[in-house]
């Protein structure tokens, strides 16, 4: 790591997150809900079930199939966006299932079905890493069994510089992007993504950087978790 | 689907061997067939094993995107057509396909071996579209590797069609200039399987798969550098295994950037 | 809360010993599975999930609803992902000819049941029984649903919750572990209101006490509306 610290854009250190904010249940209808947001970067996730597998074809006899759907609000970008399924949003959803995946006891409920679904209201880089924080804490809300949560965040390089958590003009200007979510009960990391041009040590250096960070948001989705359990009963006590 | 129990699989590759007799780090048989579609602009046949894909490259005039008013346009797409196997289903591209035809993508395009600047016509209003379509023709796995060659080694075939005075193409008279390429950006995919790393994992082995880790490279000054990665599969790696998968891309890019150069 | 549960979410650790209901062991160490409150016994941690869908577990009294008559058995919608079964076998001790009999003469469509969860399997087969003597046909009334986790604390304890509410309110109530709770006499939505109460402020000492407030204010404001 680079000895003299360097100014980013928006001042922060080179190891630093914009401000995060994580609240549970923020949902009536679904069976569990969660809010997540980095900078100006926003997600709510919902998710349904277990619950009966339509089409019936995709049923599994041993355990409960997860879905996922990462989808973006058309007005969550500088310029609207394409509302509905784009291959965009079709390869997150696909990469967001399989980070969350292996936290998942899907034994436990053959034949069901696990809906998760992520809505980005703002945009602002990491959107992906978001619906996931939020994901996880919505899974947990709905008395989902899971062995561990899952955090994730991106890190990156701007102008020759290994940044933590990309945003805003970094964003624009970034030479390279790399998300990660990971699973820290079994140190795995479980979604990886990168684009852009790195040397093989870069590589690694930005990797080791984003799971890193991931240390930060997973502190932050327990306290939200917590924070709603116990909020219940603190509630109680004004009555 | 009846197939190799993939617990078998697990133990066989546990110690150290594979199903079909190969190294590790091996890759199968790879042959790359430049110009094998008549009417494509750019076109190449990849086998790899028993998986086959073939790609056509063709270019048309259209308008640029508004926030590179100067840049010509590149558009991946793969289909996984139910001819290649018994799995895939005709309708719109499926997940799989989608992420297939993105990651190929991210890896030409984030490369920047191509100067999209060189393929504007009159700035902010034509450029040249360029779209790389990629048909599976037989799956036995690794889609992603071989979608990579077969697009590259197309691109590498590629030349720009003639312009007529009215500025439309003249699909009778192809001009004989190719495409710059600075470099042959590739992607090399690994699988973990238990606890051990194999390069190309083949359709019997992707049942036994755990997690996998496709990476770009190409070479830039006699350089080796990365240009995209991207992790599939429901399990996760540790760091130390990505760290691995990423000194195993590179070498491996070496070898498999020959067989392009040469093809 | 009483002192010795404690709040813990998915992934925290308990402590070295058995794994019981709720929670998993990996390298020797008890994690849980849900947010719930955990607790320890004989060296065996568990944990008693806080939210969740309903899954059904043998012994459990539940509320179903006839989704469907078939030849010899009944299928019944228990507000789970997974629908029950009801052999003739189980619902009736009489002998019946079902060349002859047409069975919606004893549950139809829509009916309302509550029933025992007789057997599950383990890939969720479930199927209900009717021979106990507290299961019957509930009819008229109305349905709430609850968080099937709090369900507990709704009968409280020996049913002394669900006993206060029924008194006072002078209404007939049946809990199912299924999260459904039916509800009929005048006074239903005091009652509806009492129970919804309860499953918001579950996790309260002293509950009790407080409900039966609530509801002897109600009644009474009900009594002065109504001019009596």
């Amino acid at each position: 790591m680079n000895i003299v610290e360097f100014k980013r854009i928006d001042g922060r250190k080179h190891d630093e997150f914009r401000p995060i904010e994580a609240r549970v249940g923020v949902l009536q209808k679904a069976d569990g809900s969660a809010y997540f947001r980095l900078g100006n970067t926003v997600a709510i996730a919902g998710v349904y079930g277990p619950r009966k597998v339509h089409p019936r074809h995709e049923e599994q006899l041993d355990r409960a199939i997860l879905r996922t759907r990462y989808n973006m609000a058309p007005f969550a970008t500088t310029e609207r966006g394409r509302p509905g399924y784009s291959r965009r949003s079709i390869e997150i959803s696909m990469v967001t299932r399989q980070a969350i995946n292996p936290v998942i006891f899907l034994e436990e409920f053959p034949k069901t079905a696990i809906d998760v679904h992520i809505e980005v209201l703002q945009a602002d880089a990491s959107t992906r890493c978001v619906g996931i924080n939020a994901a996880c804490l919505a899974l947990a809300d709905a008395g989902i069994p899971m062995r561990d949560l899952v955090a994730s965040c991106s890190a990156g390089k701007v102008n020759g510089n290994i940044i933590l958590d990309i945003a805003g003009k970094e964003d624009t200007e970034g030479e390279v992007d790399l998300p990660v979510a990971y699973y820290p009960k079994k140190k795995h990391v479980t979604l990886l993504q990168m684009d852009g041009i790195v040397t093989r040590e870069e590589a690694k250096e930005i990797v080791k950087l984003a799971v890193g960070g991931t240390k930060k948001i997973y502190e932050a989705q327990k306290s939200a978790l917590r924070k709603k359990y116990e909020i219940e009963g603190e509630k109680n006590d004004i009555y | 689907m009846i197939s190799t129990d993939p617990q078998l699989i697990k133990n066989i590759v546990s110690n150290g061997e594979r199903l079909d007799g190969r190294g590790m780090y091996d890759y199968r048989k790879i042959t790359i067939e430049k110009g094998a579609v008549a009417t494509a602009d750019g076109s190449a046949r990849v086998k790899l094993g028993n998986t086959e894909v073939i790609c056509g490259v063709k270019f048309s005039v259209g308008e640029p995107f508004s926030d590179t008013p100067d840049e010509g346009v590149l558009m991946v797409a793969a289909e996984f057509v139910p001819l290649a196997s018994p799995e895939f289903e005709s309708g719109p591209p499926g997940e799989e396909a989608v992420e297939a035809s993105r990651v190929v993508d991210r890896a030409i395009r984030e490369s920047k071996v191509i100067d999209f600047k060189k393929l504007c016509i009159t700035p902010g209003e034509k450029v040249w579209m360029v779209f790389v379509d990629i048909d599976v023709l037989d799956n036995d796995g690794n889609l992603i590797d071989a979608a990579s060659l077969a697009a590259i080694a197309a691109l590498f075939d590629a030349k720009l069609p003639g312009l007529k005075e009215d500025g439309k193409i003249d699909y009778d008279n192809k001009s004989d200039q190719g495409l710059q390429i600075n470099g042959i950006p590739l992607s090399t995919t690994f699988a973990k399987v238990g606890d051990s790393i194999i390069a190309d994992p083949d359709l019997s082995e992707a049942e036994a798969v755990d997690a996998r880790l496709t990476v770009g490279t190409f070479d830039k000054d006699g350089d080796v550098l990365l240009c995209s990665m991207q992790k599939g599969g429901s399990v996760g790696l540790t760091v130390e295994e990505l760290e691995k998968i990423i000194d195993l891309a590179i070498s491996k890019g070496k070898e498999l950037r020959k067989m392009v150069a040469n093809a | 809360m009483s002192e010795e549960r404690k709040l813990v979410i998915p992934g925290d650790l308990l402590g070295k010993g058995r794994a019981g209901h709720g929670t998993y062991e990996e390298d020797d160490n008890v994690f849980s599975r849900f947010v719930g409150l955990a607790e320890e016994k004989n060296g065996m941690y568990f944990v008693i999930p806080l939210s969740g869908i309903y899954d059904p577990k043998r012994g459990d009294g539940i509320i179903g609803k006839i989704q469907d008559v078939i030849f010899s058995k009944w299928i019944v919608e228990i507000n789970s992902p997974y629908d029950a079964v009801l052999p003739l076998s189980e619902a009736t001790e009489e002998f019946i000819d079902l060349t002859k009999t047409d069975l919606t003469k004893y549950f139809s469509y829509e009916d309302l049941i509550f029933a025992e969860v007789s057997s599950v399997t383990s890939n969720k087969n479930v199927q209900l029984s009717m021979k106990s003597r507290r299961c019957r046909k509930l009819k008229g009334g109305r349905l709430i649903s609850v968080t099937p986790a709090k369900v507990p604390r709704i009968i409280g304890k020996g049913g002394s919750m669900v006993e206060m509410i029924k008194d006072l309110t002078g209404t007939q109530i049946v809990v199912g572990q299924n999260g459904l709770v039916w509800i009929r006499g005048d006074n239903y939505s005091i009652a509806a209101e009492a129970v919804t109460e309860i499953e918001k402020k579950s996790h309260l000492s002293g509950l009790t006490d407080q409900i039966r407030a609530m509801i002897e204010e109600k009644i009474s404001k009900k009594g002065e509306h109504s001019g009596v």
